[in-house]
């Protein structure tokens, strides 16, 4: 399988060509938004002067929230190349086995019971992990036990379950106002995006991609098929889980800090692949950076386009279909066995 | 043939059921705010209403035919609430999608007239006249708009029986509205902009327009979510420091609480100068939740808030006179303090 030859981009200018690429998103997500602050004044208060109320934007609201943005668009995009390799499907994202869903459901039974926005977030992110755990205690229990096919169905019938959850929490909350803001959740927004959020989500969005960069060349393996992959060394399904674990984890904190974003973790590994190729070692850094890129932009035109807020989960799902059509239109060179 | 009798015996008790209604009492006919011409009751003893705003409108004018509530009233709210009315059981909301109240649960409750109060559309027409028939019992829509509130209250007050309380109340109303438009006058150029925070982390606010918000515009204060669809959005900190607003009214205890520590919020002129104002919202909110005659006293509250240098009276007073003569419970001292959080 030749990487997209007929791409403008050489092998040897990807890197520094995508770093370019998200330097230039970071920079407009800092200097576009609702609060008027010119680059001039921008610089100012990077360097420690300024206004008191542009030093509040900047430090407490912009930054921390194109931070967030880059580490939501990251984890997502990393966790969705590393399942499409690892199941070798490209149909494949991070949702499939039941995070986004798992996760949801916390997060709005938080919102239900009135907790504080970081016991929301926390109740959130560790009901996403014990979704995953749950579809993976089923599928291995079940005949055919740890099988891919089994994994995923069991993922879709815990993601139904949940959603059903999701349906009754809905319900239940006070229509005036648990219900707006239990919808707003499920629609993605990093509205509130603190420093705070990004130090709880860090460590956890790290410490998931870091077996992944280290694994690179083992999980590339896997797209050769379970039985190429153990002539070679790879035990194929532990490292699979070693992969379910890692995404699930990035995508878990991603989710709890910007409520359910759908497409990045689809489509994104599809955009890197067409510069690529589908060599896992390159696909990853690659997602990884596009990911980050794109969210940022996402994220400036949800807070840019209207005084009022656009959810995350429209504009990239507005944004995402006509890409990944147009994708398809291309023809699938690229990741076709 | 076999089925013929089956099938003749459940036509006769359907139309025996559908002209029992008809039958079972003598009415008097009332043109609803739908235009729909209602037969109901000479004088209704049980009544259901179908949204939280007709409960507190159905609470204020005849709390004894009350039978149950849309929403079980919070512990919070049972201190000013009297009793009787305090513990009936909820039955749930049958006002537009997403009803959570089956028809049948509701005709065990066995009231005589159901009674709607808020917007008047198409869908709410429509959704009268078919609850009207399925269940038999009689469906009366009232308007529910701001404008209209003394007028709703005496409508209500005749479809209930109970036009000496209802004039009394629609009095109330009147003068209050007059009190309000008469302040408004004496001072054109004050109009503070004002910004509605709902949810935990303020982020939530009600457009210009909504009736989540329409109060604000009603005692003067220029929302500063002028865009949007009249409806509930969702805003950046920091699109709420570029509007500045310099006061901030919120329903959200928990906000209230932290905003004076929330850094993203530091700098606004509301925060900055302390003119952050949580509503009360025991039994009813004062702002909305739900927007309904307990709003009157709203008005009130926020010409205070708004023109502290203009309002003319004795809050607390005006407050516990409120709730003696429109709840039926006069908070003492320390209830009032806890109420109005100072």
């Amino acid at each position: 399988m030749p990487p997209f030859r007929r791409c403008w981009v050489t092998e040897r200018s990807l890197a520094p060509l995508l770093l370019a690429g998200l330097a230039l998103a970071l920079l407009a997500g800092i200097a576009i938004g609702p609060f008027p602050l010119s680059l001039r004044r921008i610089a100012e208060v990077l360097a420690g002067g300024g206004d008191a109320q542009s030093a509040t934007v900047l430090w407490n609201i912009r930054l921390p929230r194109v931070f967030a943005a880059a580490l939501v668009g990251a984890a997502l995009a990393a966790a969705g190349t590393a399942y499409q390799t690892a199941f070798r499907n490209p149909l494949v994202s991070p949702d499939i086995l039941g995070v986004s869903a798992g996760a949801g459901f916390g997060a709005v039974l938080g919102i239900l019971l009135g907790l504080p926005v970081l016991a929301i977030q926390l109740t959130g992110f560790a009901t996403g992990l014990a979704t995953v755990a749950l579809v993976l205690v089923l599928s291995f229990s079940l005949r055919g036990g740890g099988q891919v096919l089994v994994m995923v169905l069991c993922g879709i019938a815990v993601g139904a379950l949940a959603g059903a959850g999701i349906s009754l929490v809905k319900l239940l909350a006070d229509p005036e106002q648990q219900l707006p803001a239990i919808t707003f959740w499920l629609m993605g927004s990093l509205a509130g995006a603190k420093r705070t959020d990004v130090a709880a989500a860090l460590p956890a969005i790290v410490a998931g991609l870091m077996p992944l960069v280290l694994l690179r060349w083992r999980i590339g393996l896997l797209a050769l098929g379970n039985d190429e992959a153990k002539t070679l060394g790879v035990e194929a399904t532990r490292l699979r889980l070693l992969i379910i674990a890692c995404a699930t984890l990035m995508t878990s904190a991603a989710v709890s800090m910007a409520g359910v974003v759908g497409w990045i973790g689809l489509m994104v590994p599809h955009m890197a692949r067409l510069l690529t190729g589908p060599r896992f070692d390159r696909l990853l850094p690659a997602a990884t950076l596009i990911g980050a890129g794109f969210m940022v932009l996402v994220d400036t035109a949800a807070r840019s386009i209207a005084q009022m807020e656009v959810p995350l989960g429209i504009l990239t799902a507005v944004l995402g279909a006509p890409v990944f059509v147009w994708l398809l239109a291309r023809g699938s060179r690229g990741w076709a066995e | 043939m076999r089925y013929f009798p089956a099938t003749a015996l459940k036509a006769a008790a359907l139309a025996a059921l559908v002209a029992l209604p008809a039958l079972a009492f003598d009415g008097r006919s009332f043109t609803d705010a739908t235009g729909r011409d209602v037969l109901v009751p000479e004088n209704p003893a049980r009544v259901f209403a179908a949204g939280p705003p007709a409960s507190t409108l159905l609470y204020v004018l005849k709390p004894d035919s009350m039978v149950g509530w849309v929403r079980a009233p919070k512990p919070d709210d049972l201190p000013f609430l009297r009793p009787g009315a305090a513990a009936l059981p909820e039955l749930g909301q049958l006002t537009g999608k997403g009803d959570t109240l089956n028809l049948e649960v509701l005709l065990t409750a066995t009231p005589e007239l159901i009674v709607d109060y808020g917007s008047v559309n198409a869908t709410y027409k429509d959704l009268a006249a078919r609850v009207q028939e399925q269940s038999g019992v009689p469906y009366v829509l009232i308007d529910g708009s701001f404008a209209a509130l003394p007028q709703s209250i005496r409508q209500m007050g005749e479809v209930l029986a109970v036009p000496e309380r209802a004039e009394e109340l629609a009095t109330y109303a009147e003068t209050v509205l007059a009190e309000t438009d008469a302040l408004l006058a004496e001072i054109p150029e004050e109009r503070p902009s004002v910004y509605l925070a709902r949810g935990p982390e303020g982020l939530e606010t009600a457009t210009k327009g909504s009736i989540n918000a329409e109060i604000i515009e009603r005692v003067g204060g220029r929302n500063v979510a002028e865009e949007g669809t009249g409806n509930l959005a969702t805003v950046s900190p920091e699109q709420v420091q570029a509007w500045a607003p310099e006061v901030i009214i919120t329903i959200d205890r928990d906000f209230a609480a932290k905003v004076g520590t929330m850094p993203e919020w530091q700098g606004i002129p509301a925060v900055a100068n302390g003119r952050v104002y949580l509503a009360p919202a025991a039994p009813f909110g004062f702002i909305d939740r739900p927007p309904s005659v307990n709003r009157l006293i709203g008005l009130k509250w926020l010409a205070h808030k708004f023109y502290p240098d203009h309002a003319e009276g004795d809050l607390r007073a005006d407050v516990a006179a409120f709730y003696g003569l429109f709840y039926g419970v006069t908070p003492d001292d320390a209830a009032l303090s806890a109420l109005l959080g100072d």
